[in-house]
């Protein structure tokens, strides 16, 4: 039954929808005549971070929570793609496909305690998981310890096309990277979505209108964990290597600055902060541990001035949901 | 030589030592952690890098100042704590009443600033710090050895943790602080100043993990990254024993640091991640940890 109530709210639901097609069509744009202007391997790093930062804004941007352990997935996927690339000799789409189930079966795993409690304790419990992974990843014989796995070769597509090129690599990511971002923007505008922004604003109301609360987190979750191990599984693919670095707790730290830079709980946001925190470090990277200092001052200086970010300003100017 | 279950005892009893040594430590430092998400409702991120900069604050008053261990012993939480009262003037005040997340956030990117100004200056290797004169050698209890340092880490650690305790739970201005934790509008009310209280808390709170620090410097390398290596450790701890209880983070900082010491004899392999292995299993038995009050 339509009451008058329900007429604006879709008139805001259509501008909202509208505001989002022309956004997707400036950023597809942008990165369509991206690789002509700049570096292309820079480009696909920042769009694997892009992806990675997407999946991790699902869950503190859309269900409010804070996991500082998003590295165990992006780095673990990474691992799995490249050893799969580069020891059984795997084709692109088999590496990214075990590297991204890995992901899963890992957020699966970890959702499945992390979520047990709440708040600081979540980001606690996902910080502690992942830095015992990471011992595992040390440990690990086939990730190859502090070496990492080197010189990931790239095969055949499907066992037909050739990624060889620095433009096709780029093309392939690009279409990757384009397709989750709006299978990411599908599951946020879901009527699944909708419950997870019900238990970001009220748990307990969520939960008293009968939602398993839980479940919904922990499918979340997993979606997350899935989409970041995707982002990982790419960049092993795209830089030739998995490493410890992928896996560390810096990675999870990463992660939530690129999201925060670029705004929480918008969706186009983490993409412009995964640009801009790649495109600083690789300038910075001269600077050594400067870098450190830096991105800790954005940390602080995003929290306590600048907590829409960077897409959330924009987005409240223009007076859209982007 | 003694043995025990196939262990010589020399071997046994000194990873014990060791597991003792870095419980204490852990005690420490989830101590500082629970007092200040007590009264700040923020977890301190910073508080492996304050554990550090108590750690360099020894090493740097010695080198420039010819200022000896029990000198810094005393002077360092001081001037630590007193950097901490800066950051909760400058920064931590505006964030108490946002998610908490925010509170993380901010800590984790102080964090990252502070440790990366020490790596600027003091590189990443580490700098190491002569044990005092008066602790020096150690005992042979016939079935281990025990040096004096160490003896000294672990009662002066106990001493602190339980004067910490009776300080909260016994006296006057520990009630003050409890009920504050409990209702800061109406302790305020009574014309208790609760911001300074907040302020002084924080202060404390990273006093005892420079404290921690400065025990720490003789025994392991000063360096950059020393308080990010056990600030996750310390966050298990914490998750393992509950936030709600003092008592509560002293024991499974001990405990955790004993369990972790045996690992490294029977299972090294494991010694690494023992405590986050307890930290899933605590989860998944008692999802609220052995101490706490479900969050």
């Amino acid at each position: 039954m339509a009451s008058a109530a329900d007429v604006p709210l879709r008139r805001t639901r259509a501008k909202t929808e509208r505001g989002f097609a022309v956004a997707f069509a400036i950023m597809v744009a942008l990165l369509a005549a991206a690789p002509f202007l700049f570096y292309p391997v820079f480009l696909m790093q920042a769009l694997c971070f892009a992806l990675f930062a997407c999946a991790f804004n699902l869950l503190i941007g859309y269900v409010g929570l804070l996991s500082f352990g998003h590295a165990l997935f992006f780095g673990w996927a990474s691992y799995v793609a490249a050893y799969a690339a580069k020891g059984w000799g795997s084709t692109p789409e088999l590496a990214i496909a075990a590297g991204t189930v890995t992901a899963a079966l890992l957020g699966g795993i970890a959702g499945f305690i992390a979520i047990r409690r709440q708040g600081i304790y979540f980001a606690m419990i996902t910080l502690a998981l992942a830095q015992m992974m990471y011992f595992f990843a040390l440990r690990a014989p086939f990730t190859g310890g502090e070496d990492g796995i080197q010189t990931v070769p790239v095969h055949r597509l499907f066992g037909l096309f050739d990624l060889s090129g620095e433009m096709r690599m780029y093309a392939f990511v690009l279409v990757i990277v384009l397709a989750a971002f709006l299978f990411i923007y599908r599951i946020i505008n879901s009527p699944f979505g909708e419950v997870l922004q019900a238990i970001r604003e009220n748990e307990q109301r969520a939960v008293s209108l009968g939602y398993k609360t839980e479940r919904y987190k922990l499918l979340a979750f997993v979606l997350s964990a899935t989409l970041s191990g995707l982002a990982g599984s790419l960049k092993a693919l795209v830089l030739q290597f998995a490493s410890l670095t992928d896996v560390h707790w810096t990675m999870s730290g990463q992660v939530v600055l690129m999201t925060l830079v670029g705004g929480l709980g918008t969706v186009f946001g983490p993409v412009a902060g995964a640009f801009l925190i790649v495109a600083m470090q690789n300038y910075l990277a001269s600077f050594g541990e400067w870098v450190l200092v830096i991105q800790g001052a954005i940390f602080v200086f995003c929290v306590l001035a600048f907590r829409r970010g960077i897409v959330g300003e924009v987005a409240s100017l223009l007076r859209l949901r982007l | 030589m003694i043995e025990i279950f196939g262990i010589p005892s020399q071997a046994l009893f000194g990873q014990l030592l060791i597991g003792v040594i870095n419980g204490s430590f852990y005690a420490l430092l989830s101590l500082g952690l629970a007092v200040i998400f007590g009264m700040l409702n923020i977890i301190n991120f910073t508080h492996g890098a304050q554990y550090m900069m108590g750690a360099f604050a020894a090493y740097l008053l010695l080198q420039y100042l010819g200022l000896n261990y029990w000198v810094a012993l005393l002077i360092v939480p001081i001037l630590v704590g007193a950097t901490g009262v800066a950051i909760e003037r400058l920064f931590l005040q505006y964030v108490r009443k946002l998610d908490h997340l925010y509170g993380l956030i901010l800590t984790f990117g102080l964090a990252l600033i502070i440790e990366g100004l020490f790596r600027n200056f003091y590189g990443s290797s580490g700098e190491p710090y002569q044990i005092p004169d008066a602790l020096l050698g150690g005992h042979n209890l016939g079935f281990m050895f025990l040096p004096n340092y160490r003896a000294w880490v672990i009662v002066f650690s106990l001493a602190v943790c339980f004067a910490t305790w009776l300080a909260i739970e016994r006296t006057r201005l520990g009630s003050y602080l409890r009920a504050a934790t409990e209702n800061p509008v109406l302790v305020r009310a009574f014309g208790i100043n609760v911001p300074r209280m907040v302020t002084l808390t924080y202060g404390f709170g990273v006093g005892l993990a420079a404290l921690a620090g400065v025990m720490a410097a003789p025994i392991y390398n000063v360096s950059p990254q020393m308080g990010s290596d056990i600030i996750i450790v310390v966050f298990a701890v914490v998750v393992i024993g509950g936030m709600g209880s003092i008592m509560g983070a002293i024991l499974s900082g001990f405990a955790l640091g004993i369990v972790e010491g045996l690992t490294k004899v029977f299972y090294p392999e494991a010694s690494d991640t023992v405590v986050f292995v307890i930290m899933v299993l605590v989860l998944l038995v008692r999802p609220a940890g052995f101490f706490g009050r479900s969050a």
